[in-house]
């Protein structure tokens, strides 16, 4: 299972706790995780990923192992330890607004 | 005995305050939402009980909620518990979708270059005033949509933005539909304003519009006397019983059209600045009108720090202040566009709110107001609900 956290507002959006899990089929890259996030909470397209271009919106940032993948391509495979489950996928606000 | 709703969207959250027919002792629940940008909230005239939001964040996006117990509980449209039964599924996130038709184009940048259409947030949802599932929202940047399915898909209205749309450019404040009102007389007739786009009507239901500026004079921004878009409209008002006149507050200037805006005259009169944001129509009196004055466009507060109401009831020209119950020095808050609103009372009770977080009510016309709200986030819209 792929463990991922959600920022505050997105949690109380999709009314579920700090981190979901989710089934991600093999190879498990940033796309494939997001791509079934909002399948199993589709209240949240849209929130992190414009609805047509699929973009990370700007404020969003995307972590894991505490590495910054905001600026990775879609298609980059997640490090193991997300993968089996260890270290989750980390969805963040980033710290903006002054 | 009749009661009042009132629906604040603010800068971090919604609140719902709620009154009988005397509006002197006020419930408020919230915040809904908190810590978002509540943008707007408006009640369907056929279902009080329904209300949509504009609920929105620099961070997250756009998200259309609607609640059909009138504020207790809300959901994204297509979400409820009821919509979920036995389907297996979760909420889907068409109620937030927002797409452009075809090509999104460009319109004119603060550099004067051509930049691309990008959607931002919704500023104004306007019910249907026959048809609950039926609602128009106003779109940063610029464009208005429709929904026929109670929010839960949303569609442009294309139209629009084929008026001279290259040439709307963005106000300080980004470039949205703020203004949406509906002919209660003649329901293909819509009446829309974009700052700094300017003012548009159709009469045919959405399909095309044609600018409705001629009239307004913007010499300063807009040298071209005959400049037909571009014109910084703040807000446009109407009477349900006479919606051929229409009343606008401009960046500068308060007008007023009696041949649904085909022709615009100023009616700025003896007020002590023409400047300012919202302006509303008396429920029970439609040639009285209601502004709020600021300063200038440089300083976006009251002048002389004295928080002052003026009223015509000559349909503009003539003014008088209204000042009983309202802060007359040291006060340095702005009232955005959105933010004030009428009830349908015998009495027609007046409400606005600031960017100081304070809702006010005139339960009497504008004679008396008191703080039925002090320490809310920056106001951003004030709609209020006349309950039978």
């Amino acid at each position: 299972m792929i463990r991922v956290v959600l920022p505050f507002h997105l949690r109380n959006l999709a009314r579920v706790g700090s981190e979901v899990e989710l089934e991600v089929a093999a190879p498990v890259t940033i796309r494939a995780v997001l791509d079934a996030l909002e399948n199993q909470f589709p209240v949240l397209q849209g929130t992190i990923r414009d609805h047509g271009t699929l973009k990370r919106r700007p404020f969003v940032r995307y972590f894991a192992c505490k590495e910054d993948l905001s600026l990775e391509p879609p298609e980059t495979p997640l490090p193991e330890a997300v993968v089996n489950g260890s270290e989750p996928f980390l969805i963040v606000g980033a710290m903006a607004g002054g | 005995m009749s009661k009042v709703r009132v629906l604040v969207g603010t800068k971090k959250g919604a609140f719902i305050l709620t009154a009988d027919g005397k509006r002197k002792n006020w419930e408020i629940s919230g915040p809904h939402f908190a810590g978002w940008e509540m943008y707007h909230l408006k009640g369907s005239p056929v279902d009080p009980n329904r209300i949509y939001a504009s609920q929105t964040s620099g961070w997250f996006g756009q998200i259309i909620q609607r609640s059909d117990d009138g504020g207790k509980t809300w959901n994204t449209p297509g979400s409820s518990p009821e919509e979920l039964k036995g389907e297996g599924g979760f909420p889907k996130g068409e109620s937030n979708k927002f797409v452009y038709e075809g090509e999104p184009g460009k319109h004119l940048w603060y550099d004067g270059t051509q930049h691309p259409w990008e959607f931002k947030r919704i500023w104004h949802i306007e019910p249907s005033l026959t048809d609950p599932d039926t609602a128009y929202a106003g779109a940063e940047d610029a464009a208005l949509f429709k929904t026929t399915d109670g929010g839960k898909t949303w569609k442009e209205l294309a139209g629009l933005r084929q008026t001279k749309s290259h040439l709307w450019q963005p106000g300080a404040g980004g470039m949205g539909v703020h203004t949406i009102l509906l002919d209660p007389k003649n329901e293909k007739r819509i009446f829309i304003a974009i700052s700094a786009g300017g003012c548009f009507r159709t009469d045919d239901g959405g399909k095309t519009w044609k600018p409705i500026t001629k009239g307004l004079k913007s010499p300063y921004e807009l040298p071209d006397p005959d400049a037909e878009v571009g014109h910084c409209v703040h807000r446009i008002a109407l009477h349900p019983s006479k919606p051929g006149v229409l009343f606008m507050q401009k960046h500068w200037d308060v007008l007023r059209s009696d041949n649904a805006g085909d022709q615009w005259n100023e009616v700025s009169g003896n007020l002590p600045s023409d400047f300012g944001f919202p302006i509303d129509v008396n429920f029970n009196e439609p040639e009285t009108i209601y502004v709020v004055p600021i300063t200038s466009d440089s300083l976006h507060y009251p002048p002389e720090g004295k928080l002052r109401v003026y009223r015509s009831q000559t349909g503009g020209g003539e003014w008088e202040p209204l000042t009983k119950g309202l802060p007359q020095k040291d006060c340095y808050v702005n009232v955005l566009r959105d933010a004030m609103a009428v009830d349908s009372l015998d009495k027609c009770g007046i409400y606005f709110g600031t960017t100081g977080g304070q809702v006010y009510c005139s339960p009497d016309n504008g004679d008396t107001w008191s703080a039925i709200a002090q320490h809310l986030p920056a106001v951003y819209s004030v709609e209020v609900q006349t309950l039978k």
